[in-house]
């Protein structure tokens, strides 16, 4: 064993550092300039090979070999000097890496680049109010147009986060409707400025509402041409399992944890509790968890850079984190006793944020159920681990699902 | 960067189970629990021919020049099995002896890498592991420092019924013992050996939850009730996801203390603490699950789950219980 990166990594490091320092310096500009200044450092980080490594040249990106550490030490780097790094959000860890796969070269050049310089904002257009963990049922529909030229949707999609800032969807729809479940649906673009799309914030239970929330949105004979469907026609399901396994080992979740715990510890030492052996007791057991997280995930960063298949690990990082997300809110919230009865200001989007005390760890202990159901609520990922992790028969009723 | 097993180290694995599979099993254990005896010569024997002795000597020891983190691999896969024997106070004590100057002492290194002497740990507590086996027992020397105990005048051992049936304890007393010297109080190896044992407890529980879990999903598959595989129940098929959660990524913080140790980081004593502790929870939740997720014939002496229950009371409370470790921890972190 070996934490080290090696050489050749850290003088890639040096390389990175140096870029940073002459590129990375943002001064005092604000609003639109600040803006420009952010476009323009990504065009040259891009250049230099440091973003949108997996993207061919030809759509905007650095068409970079993999490299999990060249990835990681940009991670790094990147994160030291708080230098943006990748617009984010579903465009780019989703429709993106969908395209480079399934995509004809017309999606390509029509949204990658857009995409990665953040102009199209994407939402997932996934989950039904009929339609949660059973996804495969969904039933908004579409039908070609009389002319065959555009797919016409109707139905509802809920749960889409960025749903206000949105300017384009991804979206499962049923075009079979005589199909086996999994056989009707097709993978469909669509821009959402358009007469047939009404979209509406759903207010979370942290009070947070408007553009900062999750949405519904409502297709009343919305449109997109034919050309916008990803892979054919039916074959959606399977499209939208397409998962790319580009450089995605990160070491990243597993700072987060830390960083999050050791605000927790901080936490305790505020509140005057760190000496009491109860407290001292939980922290250490929660750390416990903490450090398998981070361990395991330099055990995944490790197998991926030296090609080899972690095994069923890989499945149990996501109920692993939120597990310990439980833990942290619950400790948490008896450091901060009577704080929280009051929500700290601003929250909810309610006005400016207002000078923050213990209360703020609010935001974790409702956000820490969150996590529990985002991206695969908890339950399906204990059936992922039993199923294809350990092997177990699948659930009768699963029977079909693939 | 390097952070998961060679394939030199799954070699080492491969080798350790593919011997004990031999030797080993719950017949064995079966007959071992009935018996009188607190050691089973054979199957100590087929570990010691491997070099388990002698594992993380350097080879102008007589050893095989590797670290903790594969003493560590090798603990595992005997925990998986519960193995018999004090093996992690062999490994324990060729460390030891190895680091150690005084000639005499030295002289016990080749017997000790070969296993042909036999030495168990009777660190804290009065309850020893195979004690009426051992030939040394590796003990406090009264003053804060370690030394070698030689069985015989002087070393009282009184037998017990003990609990964990692989490795039955005794009762022993010392009374001015011959003695071999190791570490004076305040030598850094007094705390090292002690990091390095709570590291080797930990794989032992790491390898004995494994089998637990294994040994459930295995059970899960083939009993069937309602007319199906039980496995296919989800009740029982998150407890088992739950069981594979709690343990495959406390692996890795095994890798890490083991690592830890070998590479004398700063924080090495304080992962051994914290994997001592995490890895005894673990192995409590893990053998309680298991005989849970099998119904009565978990519950059955026969079906042998029970053997790695004890096991895991021995392992929680051998050398500080979690409790103790994670306040060590929290002293350690400077809380």
């Amino acid at each position: 064993m070996d934490l080290s990166y090696g050489e050749a990594a850290e003088a890639f490091r040096k390389d990175v550092q140096g870029f940073l320092g002459s590129h990375w310096q943002p001064g005092d500009r604000r609003g639109g300039a600040l803006k420009d200044f952010i476009r323009d450092f990504r065009r040259q980080a891009i250049d230099r090979g440091y973003l949108y490594r997996s993207v061919p040249r030809r759509y905007g990106g650095s068409e970079q070999p993999v490299d999990v550490i060249r990835a990681q030490v940009i991670r790094e780097e990147f994160g030291r000097a708080r230098a943006p790094m990748e617009v984010g959000g579903n465009g780019v860890n989703m429709t993106v890496p969908t395209l480079l796969e399934r995509g004809t070269e017309e999606q390509r050049e029509l949204f990658i680049r857009k995409t990665i310089e953040g102009d199209y904002i994407w939402g997932q257009g996934y989950s039904e109010p009929g339609s949660g963990s059973d996804l495969a049922s969904v039933r908004t529909r579409a039908e070609l147009s009389a002319d065959g030229a555009k797919w016409i949707v109707n139905g509802q999609k809920i749960w889409t986060s960025q749903g206000m800032q949105s300017t384009h969807m991804f979206m499962l729809v049923r075009t079979e409707p005589d199909a086996a479940k999994h056989d009707g649906i097709t993978y469909l673009l669509m821009d959402l400025d358009q007469p047939g799309v009404t979209r509406r914030p759903i207010r979370q239970m942290t009070g947070e509402g408007g553009a900062h929330t999750f949405c519904e949105f409502f297709f009343d004979n919305a449109e997109a041409p034919v050309g916008w469907q990803v892979g054919e026609r039916g074959q959606g399901w399977y499209v939208s399992r397409t998962t790319l396994k580009h450089e995605r080992a990160s070491i990243g979740s597993a700072d987060g944890l830390g960083s999050q715990f050791a605000k927790l510890v901080d936490l305790a030492r505020e509140t005057g509790r760190i000496d009491d052996p109860l407290v001292r007791d939980r922290l250490a057991e929660i750390e416990g968890r903490v450090l398998s997280h981070r361990y395991t995930s330099f055990r995944l960063f490790s197998c991926a850079a030296a090609g080899d298949d972690a095994g069923p690990v890989q499945l149990m990082m996501k109920l692993l984190l939120t597990e310990i997300g439980h833990d942290i809110a619950l400790l948490a919230q008896d450091l901060i006793g009577e704080h929280a009865l009051v929500e700290p200001e601003g929250s909810g989007g309610r006005g400016p944020r207002g000078p923050r005390g213990p209360n703020k760890w609010l935001d974790q202990i409702m956000g820490s159920l969150g996590n529990s159901i985002a991206g695969g609520a908890s339950n399906i990922q204990r059936n992922i681990i039993g199923e294809r992790g350990l092997g177990l028969p699948r659930d009768l009723a699963m029977g079909g699902e693939k | 960067m390097r952070f998961h097993l060679s394939s030199e180290q799954v070699a080492i694995q491969d080798a350790v189970r593919g011997t004990l599979s031999d030797c080993w099993g719950v017949e064995r254990l079966h007959a071992l629990a009935d018996g009188d005896a607190d050691f089973d010569a054979a199957s100590w024997q087929a570990m010691m021919t491997l070099g388990l002795g002698g594992l993380a000597l350097a080879e102008s020891d007589g050893g095989a020049g590797l670290g903790l983190l594969e003493a560590a691999l090798v603990c595992e896969v005997a925990g998986g099995a519960a193995a018999p024997g004090p093996l992690i106070g062999q490994i324990i004590a060729a460390l030891a002896v190895a680091r150690c100057t005084d000639p005499r002492t030295r002289g016990l290194l080749a017997g000790i890498a070969s296993g042909e002497t036999v030495v168990t740990l009777a660190l804290d507590g009065a309850l020893v592991q195979c004690a009426r086996s051992a030939h040394l027992f590796l003990c406090d020397d009264g003053a804060g420092g370690l030394h070698l105990a030689q069985a015989g005048e002087g070393v009282a051992i009184e037998p017990v019924t003990a609990t964990d049936r692989s490795r039955p304890v005794s009762r022993v007393t010392f009374a001015a013992p011959a003695v071999y010297p190791l570490f004076a109080a305040g030598h850094p190896m007094v705390q090292r050996l002690r990091d390095a044992a709570l590291v080797l407890i930990a794989a032992d529980c790491l390898g004995g939850a494994q089998h637990c879990t294994d040994l459930s999903v295995d059970y899960a598959k083939t009993r069937e009730q309602f007319g199906q595989p039980i496995g296919r129940f989800q009740g029982l098929k998150h407890q088992l996801a739950q069981m594979a959660l709690e343990v495959e990524p406390a692996r890795a913080l095994v890798w890490y203390a083991a690592y830890a140790w070998d590479a004398e980081l700063p924080d090495s004593s304080r992962a051994a603490a914290m994997a001592k502790a995490h890895l005894c929870e673990v192995y409590t939740r893990t053998t309680r699950a298991a005989i849970a997720a099998h119904g009565g014939i978990g519950y059955t002496w026969e079906y042998g789950l029970n053997y790695w229950f004890r096991r895991s009371v021995l392992n929680r409370a051998w050398l500080g219980s979690p409790a103790q470790h994670r306040a060590r921890a929290a002293r350690l972190a400077g809380w």
